[in-house]
């Protein structure tokens, strides 16, 4: 929803970014155990699925970045300032976008943990 | 709001009861609006208490057990997941004399194997997760300023069946009839005869799944109760942080239950009717199992853990004497360890032989998680050095939690990688790690929500001295018990077995490990004891008597039934700290709802993001059709559990029958005028349907939760087929392979017309158009149970069979549900029709069928996949 260039934020686009990170992490298992699947043969290679898994990183770090520095970049332009307590919907608005920026880093980070074993690993061992 | 302090002149200061005002006295419907009365008028306030007190008190006698008020349901609750736990504790105390010394035989390795399961069983599904859903339907409500919980009929109707599932599974040990599988209960050991003889498995199986259901009925409540009935001007920025942890909490119940029931369908399925779901020999796979039960498994530990944590949270600012440090950073911990939990399944399968790459993605997750975990942590520490802290018996427990969880979650780190897992797997290095975690992450915090919230239940503070004495046994007690085993483990002493030899070194472990096991205990019977001894003679703990700043608080000792004297404006994150004069004006009624003119009982209703009021919702009484459901509910499992078909099918009928009462006389029902005054000039609905209601948000809720068990039967069928050479299997030379796709395309159809039928109804009616609408209803109820017989005749014209193989057995297991599904479709159909006819239902007043359509979105789609996935999909391959 986003009305020139601000997001009115709600209990949906707070969870946004760990959503991202759970369809990544499914998609990147659910991918390589299909790839591996019925695991008979463990030297498979697995190459394709890495692939497969890097671009997915790439979008979902793309995606996650985004969502990262547009809630941050609103919660400064708008004068956004811990510990939310104040009574308005400005402040509520800020806590949000504070709240989407803390949860898009954690996202980050955890989508990076989830690359880590596509990059290094090569077959189905 | 006014400067004018309490006057205590008010009537309940002089301690009156119910029973001294006599109905004709109060009025009912013939007092004049909130806005207009003078709140500084004792006579004034005195009558409205008098309603309140009427419409809210608990019934008499007998009738007591009808309650449905969050007050009492919740004590129940809680005591009931007490005596549950105590029990599991005694078995578990069996364990350690049984392994005390090397070669005893105190108990046979059959009652052992019983002993540990219901031990696990117990501990998970009758006390780690209702407590939380028993301390939540307490705490929530007050936290919230609101009188009651949105629907307290549905958590009078949770807690009979947690009872009467709990008792059924634990009783079972009493008969030598506990299931013996461990309380992850593998299959085939669990699955097959051969191995498991008797009723174990199926006790444990129906009587969780009934348990399961109750679970989710409190999810659907909390997450209502917590979206919808905030007191007006509690934004999401000023929620207390316990409200923030039950909703995210709700929220994984809501995701990680269904699939456990989803699974407990297939292996009932296979043990009453030899469907072949986890037999290798006929195309199954016992990792299903494992991977379904662990997708509830894992998160079912942040489910546990979090709420307690949320006590914390609770706990620590009033004792550190100020807000919170870094409530974002909670909010952040809280969701983000609800999300990644569910990436940590398969952490509990390292050893299973599933390839390196994707233990990866699960270690790696696992790891994460301790991110949120800790930040949690060094929020709580980071308040604490920045207040000055009061040192009490709940900030003893909290500290004794702190430690014993951190070191717990750091064995978690260690675990949580794979070569180190294939060392410590099933030893006793996991049983210290896991009993670290629960008892550091929730027993201790459980144990300072006692003695923190028990003057606002119990009316009196529990005893200093004891509460250091029990902290000091427990704390003591319980290293001493559970540190030796990360040893033992590391010996390398599996977990689960009976007995081990001599001169291997595991003797003086488990002799220390037992001897602590006591000394924990002993501090935990003396928790019980200062809760139960009697104390008729000492003083009531004054009001607010930890000088807390959240709602809750404003309980007035000794409790009064109505929650709230009236529903609070809240401006700040602690209102009894930063709002100005805040008790005096909630007791003086200055603020909304300070009276129950009619004689109703009624909570606030507001908005999702804001907390604007929406609605005066009015909420039901003292039923007992809620235990009859819930009796004859219970019925349907245990009979089945003993394949008593006849009796198990009358039951069901029963049990549709109660709930079908206790809808027709407790909801949508319509109030006598369309608005009502609620105090300081405010006019509010008293009557909403579609998105704004709370049955619409129960039905949205309750669908998603169905909609993901659905999901995990749908992800069994692609389990089958990514494991299996072939799958739709080569089986049946020259004959047609599958449900055909006649049939189901038929049943798709007929699903499509019925969803059609039911949105037009919905809207029609709207319009005015009654007849029409009628039509239609009357219309979809045919139509879908027609659907619902192609889609089952699909796979009988074909003629799969489903004890053959696998895929028949899943084609089955997928058009069953739809089936089922469909029928509970048409029968809402029939009960919107019911009510549109017995004038229950108009176009102004159509909660029924506005909800009633919702619920066909879901079953449209439900329709849709699972056509698509038995028919369309194998066409695809």
């Amino acid at each position: 929803m986003a009305i020139r260039n601000k997001t009115r934020d709600n209990l949906w686009t707070l969870i946004t970014t760990p959503t991202i990170w759970a369809v990544h992490f499914v998609l990147s298992y659910g991918s390589v155990a299909y790839g591996c699947a019925p695991n008979e043969n463990i030297f498979q290679g697995i190459g394709g699925y890495r692939i497969f898994v890097g671009g997915l990183t790439v979008v979902a770090l793309g995606a996650i970045g985004f969502l990262f520095f547009r809630a941050l970049g609103e919660w400064r332009r708008n004068g956004g300032r811990i510990p939310h307590e104040e009574d308005s919907v400005e402040v509520r608005e800020r806590f949000l976008e504070f709240s989407t920026v803390l949860l898009a880093g954690l996202s980050f980070i955890a989508v990076l943990y989830t690359a880590l074993p596509a990059a290094m690993m090569v077959d189905c061992r | 709001m006014s400067d004018v302090p309490l006057d205590q002149s008010a009537t309940r200061w002089a301690g009156k009861s119910d029973a001294e005002t006599a109905e004709a006295d109060l009025n009912f419907g013939n007092v004049p609006p909130a806005s207009e009365r003078d709140q500084d008028d004792p006579d004034v306030r005195a009558g409205q208490e008098a309603r309140l007190r009427h419409v809210w008190a608990e019934p008499k006698g007998w009738r007591y057990w009808s309650a449905v008020n969050n007050t009492e349901v919740g004590l129940w609750y809680t005591a009931t997941s007490f005596a549950f736990m105590l029990f599991a504790g005694v078995l578990g105390l069996m364990m350690r004399v049984q392994l005390s010394a090397p070669d005893n035989d105190f108990l046979t390795a059959s009652f052992y194997n019983q002993v540990y399961t219901l031990h696990g069983t117990v501990m998970m599904f009758l006390f780690a997760v209702p407590i939380f859903e028993a301390v939540a339907i307490i705490l929530l409500p007050q936290m919230l300023g609101a009188r009651d919980l949105p629907f307290p009929r549905l958590s009078a109707f949770g807690y009979w069946c947690f009872l009467i599932g709990g008792v059924f599974v634990c009783g079972s040990i009493f008969f030598g009839a506990a299931p013996e599988g461990g309380w992850f209960m593998y299959p085939p050991l669990t699955t097959q005869e051969r191995f498991s003889p008797g009723y174990g498995p199926d006790i444990w199986l129906l009587g969780l799944s009934f348990i399961e259901v109750a679970s989710i009925a409190a999810a659907v409540e909390l997450i209502v109760g917590t979206l919808k009935c905030r007191p007006p001007g509690m934004r999401l920025n000023l929620m207390p942080l316990y409200a923030w942890y039950v909703l995210v909490v709700a929220g994984m119940i809501l995701f990680a239950f269904p699939p456990l029931i989803a699974g407990d369908i297939l292996f009932e399925l296979e043990r009453l009717f030899n469907w072949p779901f986890f037999d290798p020999e006929r195309g199954g796979d016992p990792m299903l199992w494992q991977h379904l039960f662990w997708i509830f498994g894992h998160p079912e530990v942040y489910i546990v853990f979090l709420p307690a944590i949320a006590l914390l949270a609770m706990i620590i600012p009033t004792f550190a004497r100020r807000p919170i440090v870094g409530y974002s950073f909670i909010v952040l911990a809280a969701v983000g360890t609800g999300f990644l939990s569910f990436g940590l399944w398969v952490h509990h399968m390292f050893a299973t032989g599933l390839p390196a790459i994707s233990l990866g993605f699960f270690s790696a997750a696992s790891e994460a998680v301790a991110i949120p975990t800790a930040v949690q942590i060094f929020v709580f520490l980071a308040t604490l050095l920045a207040g000055r802290v009061i040192y009490s018996v709940p900030m003893l427990f909290v500290s004794g939690a702190l430690a014993i969880f951190v070191i717990g979650g750091l064995t978690g780190v260690m675990v949580a990688l794979a070569p180190f897992d294939w060392q410590a797997h099933d030893t006793y290095f996991v049983v210290a790690h896991l009993h670290y975690v629960l008892l550091g992450g929730m027993l201790f915090p459980v144990v300072a929500g006692v003695y923190y919230y028990w003057p606002m239940m119990g009316g009196r503070r529990l005893s200093d001295k004891l509460g250091k004495i029990a902290f000091w046994l427990m704390f003591i007690g319980f290293n001493t018990a559970f540190l030796p085993m990360h040893w033992s483990g590391l010996i390398g002493m599996p977990r689960r077995v009976w007995t081990y030899p001599a001169d291997i070194g595991l003797e003086l472990p488990n002799l220390i490990s037992s001897i602590g096991a006591f000394i924990f205990a002993a501090g935990f019977v003396t928790v019980v004891w200062d809760v139960l001894r009697p104390r008729k003679g000492e003083p009531y703990a004054e009001r607010n008597t930890w000088n807390a700043g959240t709602l809750e608080w404003l309980a007035e000792v000794p409790d009064e039934a109505w929650g709230v004297r009236s529903v609070p404006i809240v401006t700040s994150r602690y209102p009894l700290w930063q709002q100005k004069n805040f008790m005096a004006d909630v007791d003086m009624g200055r603020y909304y709802m300070p009276d129950a003119e009619e004689g109703m009982r009624e909570t606030m209703v507001t908005s999702v993001l804001d907390a604007e009021p929406l609605q005066c919702l009015r909420v039901p009484g003292p039923t007992f059709m809620t235990m009859w459901a819930a009796i004859f509910l219970g019925a349907v499992f245990i009979l089945a559990t003993f394949h008593l078909w006849t009796l198990t099918l009358i039951t069901a009928v029963f049990a549709v029958a109660a709930i079908l009462v206790w809808l027709w006389r407790g909801t949508a029902m319509q109030p006598e005028k369309a608005e009502k005054d609620v105090g300081l000039g405010l006019k509010l609905p008293l009557y909403k349907s579609g998105p704004q209601s709370v049955g619409w948000w129960a039905m949205f809720i309750t669908m998603t939760g169905d909609a993901t068990a659905f999901v995990s039967l749908i992800f069994g069928y692609f389990f089958y087929f990514t494991v299996s050479p072939v799958f739709p299997p080569p089986m049946m030379a020259g004959e047609e392979i599958g449900p055909g796709v006649l049939w189901p395309l038929v049943a798709l159809g007929l699903f499509a017309a019925s969803w059609l039928a039911a949105l037009l109804a919905r809207n029609t009616n709207s319009k005015g158009a009654v007849g029409t609408a009628r039509l239609l209803m009357g219309g979809g109820v045919v139509l879908s149970l027609a659907a619902s017989a192609a889609i089952l005749w699909g796979p009988y014209v074909t003629g799969l069979i489903p004890t053959v193989h696998v895929y028949p057995a899943t084609v089955w297991v997928l058009a069953i549900w739809t089936a089922c599904h469909g029928t509970a479709g048409a029968l809402m159909l029939a009960y919107c029709l019911a009510r549109s006819l017995a004038g229950r239902m108009t176009p102004t007043h159509d909660i029924d069928i506005v909800n009633v359509a919702l619920y066909w979105h879901f079953m449209a789609g439900t329709a849709l996949f699972t056509v698509a996935t038995i028919a369309l999909f194998p066409l695809a391959v």
